[in-house]
C-alpha cells in the first residue's frame, strides 16, 4: 500500500437532484461503493432492512435516506449529505429529492455546490425534471455541471441516443446560465464510466465520471478579485499579553487581502493599512477565499459586526434598494409590502417587499408577468428595501456577498433564498 | 503562489466560521464537552477561532457517573489549560433527586437519562446555544442535521420541519425557551478528524490509543470491565489489547483490538477500516431508528 498524501487534498461539493426511478441512488450508491465508503456494518444495516420490507435487492437509498418518515414512505424528503474520498480528494454530496415539490431543497443544497450531477435516464432523453435541475443549478451559480446519461445498457450502449441527448441538452442549455458543462454515459448499475471505463463504448474517449470529479478545475470558483472582508467578530482579549489587542474576525468573502494593504471600511468610509494578518497558527501575508482570519488596522477606528473591510478603489454596491431572485420556501405566500428580517454576509435588518416583477417559470424559463401569487417552491425576481445599507456583489459575482435569506418575523422560520442581481 | 486550501484547512476554516457565528448571535453559549475526540476537536477549534483571546463560553459536561478516569482528567486538565469555566450536569444528582430513574438490568446504561439532566442543565443555566461536536457522517439522522438546529421549549428536534440553510447564513431567530444546537464540525468525517488531530498534534486522552485493559464480551461488543456494569455469570473478564474509536461513558462505549498506539498509526487504522465507529456503540443498536427518537427527545 503506498502513501497517501491526505494534506495535499481538495475539497469538492457537489449536488444531486431526481426522483425514485432514474437511478440516482444506484449512482450515489455505486460512487460510494467504489470508493470503499460504505462499511460493512452500514451494508449490513441496509441489507437487513431491505429484507425486511421485502425487497428483493439491497435497496442502496436507505443509506441515504434517513428520517422515519422516509423510510416509511420510500422518499426523500430533504437535504441529506453523503460523504466519500479518494486519494486526490474529499467529496461532499448533497443529495436532493428532484420532484417540483422539493424546489427548495434543491436550491438548499445547490448553494454551496462546485458541480452538478445531472441525471438523464438515457431511454427517456432531457426531462421536465432534468431542465428544472439545471435551471436551478444555473441560477445558484453552480460553477460546473456535468450530465451524466444514465442507464446505457438498456440502449445498448448506442452513440447515437448519447449524440441525440447531448445535442437536446445542448440547445436547451444555450439558454441557461453555465459556463462549463461536461457530458459522460454512463450505466450505474453495471458501472460503466462511473470509477471504471466502459468495455462497450470505445466510441467514448472522454474521461469516467470519477476521473471528471477528481479532476475538474475548482481552484478558480472562489472570486479571488474583490476585496471583501465581512467583519464577523471583533477580538478583544483584555490580558495583560494582549492589552491593544484589536482583531477583526471573519473569512473572506473575495479577493486577496495582504499585509500592508490599504484598506477601505464601510459604511463609516474611514482608510488604514492592514497592519497584521493573524490566526492561531501564526501570522501570515495574506488571506485569500475560504480562510477564516483575524485582520488588525493600524489606525484605531471603531468596527463592529456587519462592516465590511475592502479595497478603496474597488467597492461593493452601497445599498437600500434590492432586485433579487428570490426562491420561496414557505407555506405561507410572500406578501408583496410584507414586511421581513433579512440576513445578508454578518448583518441583520429588517426589509419590506416593494414589488414582484415576475414569476419564473422553472421548468420553461417563462417569465410570468400576469402571476404574482408567490408560494413555496416558487422562484420570482423581486424588488425590497432594507431598513440600512447593505454592502452586496452581483450574485453572480459573488456567491456570498450576493446572497440573502428572508425570515418571517412572526414565526422565525426562513421563508425565502435570494440571489442579488 | 497557489491560492488553495487542502481539505481540513477548509473544514477548519468552515468550522470556526460556525464557532463565531455562535459567539455573535446567541447571549449565552456553551460546548458541550464529553471527552470524546469530536468535543475535543470542537473545543480546539473554539479555541482558534477566538485566540488571542480566551474562549468566551463555557465547557458543559454532562456526568453519568460512569465515565472513563482517563476522560476526567483529561477534561480538568484543559478546563485548567485554556482558562475556561467548567459547568457540569450531573445523571448521578438527578437521580437522588428523583428527576430521573436508574435502567435495571445487564444491558443498564445512564446514555437515555443523560437527555433530560442535558435539558434541565441548559435550563438552569439559561443556554441559548449548545454547540457539541455531533458529525454528518456519523449516523443517517444525523446527516439531515442542519449547522444551526432549532429546538423547541421542551428541547425536542422536529426533522421534518427544519429550517432551509443556505450559503453561510445562519438563521438563529427563536422564541423565549427555545434554543439551539449548534454543529459546526458537520462536515467532518471520522477520518478528517483523526487526520486533522495529526496534522496538528493536539493531545488526547490515552484511551484512544492501544493499551492492555481488563474486558469482556458481550453480543460482540467488547466492553472495558468496571463496577458500573453487571456482568451476566457466563461473561468472563480477560485482558485484551484494546483502543477505542469513539467514548461515550464505560456502559454502552466498546473497545475494538488494536495496536495502534500512535495517531499516525490511528489514521492508517481508520483509512482501512471495514466498519463505522459507532459499530461498537452499544446505544445506536437498540433500534433502527435509535439515534432519530433520542435527537427528537433532546439528546446531544
Amino acid at each position: 500500500m503506498h502513501e497517501i498524501d491526505y494534506t495535499d487534498m481538495e475539497l469538492l461539493r457537489f449536488t444531486t437532484a431526481g426522483s425514485v426511478d432514474d437511478g440516482k441512488s444506484t449512482l450515489i450508491g455505486r460512487l460510494l461503493y467504489d470508493s470503499k465508503s460504505i462499511l460493512e456494518d452500514q451494508y449490513e444495516a441496509v441489507r437487513l432492512s431491505s429484507e425486511r420490507r421485502g425487497e428483493k435487492e439491497v435497496n442502496l437509498a436507505l443509506l441515504t435516506d434517513g428520517l422515519k418518515a422516509e423510510r416509511e414512505q420510500g422518499i426523500t424528503i430533504d437535504v441529506a449529505y453523503r460523504y466519500f474520498s479518494t486519494p486526490k480528494r474529499k467529496f461532499i454530496i448533497a443529495d436532493t429529492p428532484g420532484h417540483i415539490q422539493y424546489t427548495r431543497n434543491m436550491v438548499t443544497g445547490a448553494s454551496t455546490a462546485n458541480v452538478a450531477l445531472i441525471l438523464v435516464d438515457a431511454r427517456q432523453g432531457v426531462l421536465e425534471q432534468t431542465r428544472r435541475h439545471s435551471i436551478i443549478a444555473s441560477l445558484l451559480q453552480i460553477p460546473h455541471m456535468v450530465v451524466c446519461v444514465n442507464k446505457m445498457d438498456l440502449v445498448d450502449y448506442n452513440e447515437e441516443t448519447y449524440e441525440s441527448i447531448r445535442h437536446d441538452f445542448e440547445n436547451f442549455a444555450s439558454k441557461l446560465d453555465v459556463h462549463d458543462i461536461s457530458f459522460i454515459p454512463i450505466s450505474a448499475l453495471r458501472g460503466d464510466n462511473v470509477v471504471s471505463r466502459s468495455k462497450s463504448m470505445d466510441w467514448y474517449q472522454g474521461p469516467t465520471l470519477m476521473y471528471y470529479l477528481e479532476n475538474v478545475h475548482i481552484a478558480s470558483d472562489h472570486n479571488f478579485i474583490d476585496c471583501r472582508f465581512p467583519v464577523q467578530y471583533v477580538v478583544r482579549p483584555n490580558t495583560d499579553e494582549f492589552h491593544d489587542y484589536r482583531g477583526y474576525s471573519g473569512r473572506v468573502s473575495g479577493g486577496i487581502f495582504r499585509k500592508g494593504d490599504r484598506v477601505l471600511l464601510l459604511p463609516s468610509g474611514f482608510t488604514s493599512t492592514i497592519s497584521k494578518i493573524d490566526t492561531f497558527d501564526g501570522e501570515v501575508d495574506e488571506a485569500f477565499p475560504p480562510m477564516s482570519a483575524t485582520l488588525l488596522l493600524e489606525n484605531d477606528i471603531d468596527i463592529s459586526r456587519g462592516d465590511m473591510i475592502v479595497r478603496e478603489n474597488n467597492i461593493p454596491q452601497i445599498t437600500q434598494d434590492i432586485e433579487a431572485m428570490v426562491c420561496w420556501f414557505n407555506e405561507r405566500p410572500l406578501q408583496l409590502n410584507g414586511k421581513y428580517a433579512l440576513r445578508h454576509t454578518t448583518q441583520e435588518m429588517r426589509c419590506v417587499i416593494k414589488e414582484i416583477r415576475y414569476k419564473l417559470d422553472i421548468n420553461t424559463l417563462h417569465r410570468n408577468l400576469e402571476d404574482k401569487h408567490i408560494v413555496m417552491n416558487d422562484i420570482a425576481r423581486i424588488v425590497l428595501r432594507t431598513t440600512k445599507p447593505i454592502f452586496a456583489d452581483p450574485y453572480r459575482k459573488n456567491r456570498i456577498t450576493g446572497s440573502l435569506i428572508l425570515i418571517d418575523e412572526g414565526t422565525n422560520e426562513t421563508v425565502g433564498a435570494g440571489m442579488i442581481i | 503562489m497557489n491560492y488553495h486550501l487542502n481539505h481540513l484547512k477548509e473544514l477548519e476554516s468552515e468550522s470556526i466560521f460556525v464557532i463565531r457565528e455562535v459567539a455573535s448571535q446567541f447571549e449565552n453559549p456553551v460546548i458541550l464537552f464529553s471527552g470524546g475526540k469530536d468535543s475535543i476537536l470542537l473545543t480546539y477549534l473554539a479555541q482558534k477561532a477566538f485566540y488571542p483571546a480566551r474562549i468566551p463560553c463555557p465547557l458543559l459536561h454532562i456526568d453519568t457517573g460512569h465515565n472513563f478516569p482517563e476522560t476526567m482528567e483529561y477534561r480538568d486538565r484543559l478546563v485548567k489549560r485554556l482558562g475556561v469555566k467548567l459547568v457540569v450536569g450531573s445523571v448521578q444528582e438527578a437521580i437522588d433527586k428523583g428527576r430521573a430513574v436508574e435502567e435495571k438490568g445487564y444491558n443498564a446504561s445512564r446514555n437515555a437519562l443523560q437527555t433530560q439532566v442535558l435539558l434541565d442543565t441548559l435550563e438552569a443555566g439559561k443556554y441559548d446555544a449548545a454547540m457539541g461536536g455531533g458529525r454528518r457522517d456519523e449516523e443517517k439522522a444525523r446527516a439531515k442535521e442542519r449547522f444551526f438546529s432549532h429546538r423547541d421549549e421542551f428541547g425536542q428536534w422536529d426533522p421534518k420541519n427544519q429550517r432551509p440553510e443556505l450559503w453561510n447564513l445562519f438563521n438563529s431567530r427563536k422564541h423565549i425557551g427555545e434554543h439551539f444546537r449548534v454543529f459546526p464540525i458537520s462536515n467532518w468525517t471520522e477520518l478528517d478528524v483523526w487526520q486533522y488531530l495529526l496534522m496538528e498534534k493536539v493531545e488526547l486522552p490515552s484511551l484512544y490509543f492501544s493499551h492492555q485493559r481488563e474486558c469482556f464480551v458481550r453480543d460482540g461488543v467488547i466492553y472495558a470491565d468496571s463496577d458500573y456494569i453487571r456482568k451476566r455469570p457466563e461473561e468472563k473478564v480477560e485482558r485484551m489489547q484494546v483502543r477505542f474509536r469513539t467514548i461515550g461513558d464505560m456502559t454502552c462505549t466498546g473497545a475494538s483490538y488494536s495496536d495502534a498506539n500512535t495517531l499516525e498509526k490511528i489514521v492508517a487504522e481508520v483509512a482501512a477500516s471495514r466498519v463505522t465507529e459507532r459499530g461498537t456503540r452499544a446505544d445506536d443498536k437498540r433500534s433502527e431508528t435509535a439515534m432519530e427518537d433520542r435527537k427528537k427527545q433532546g439528546y446531544f
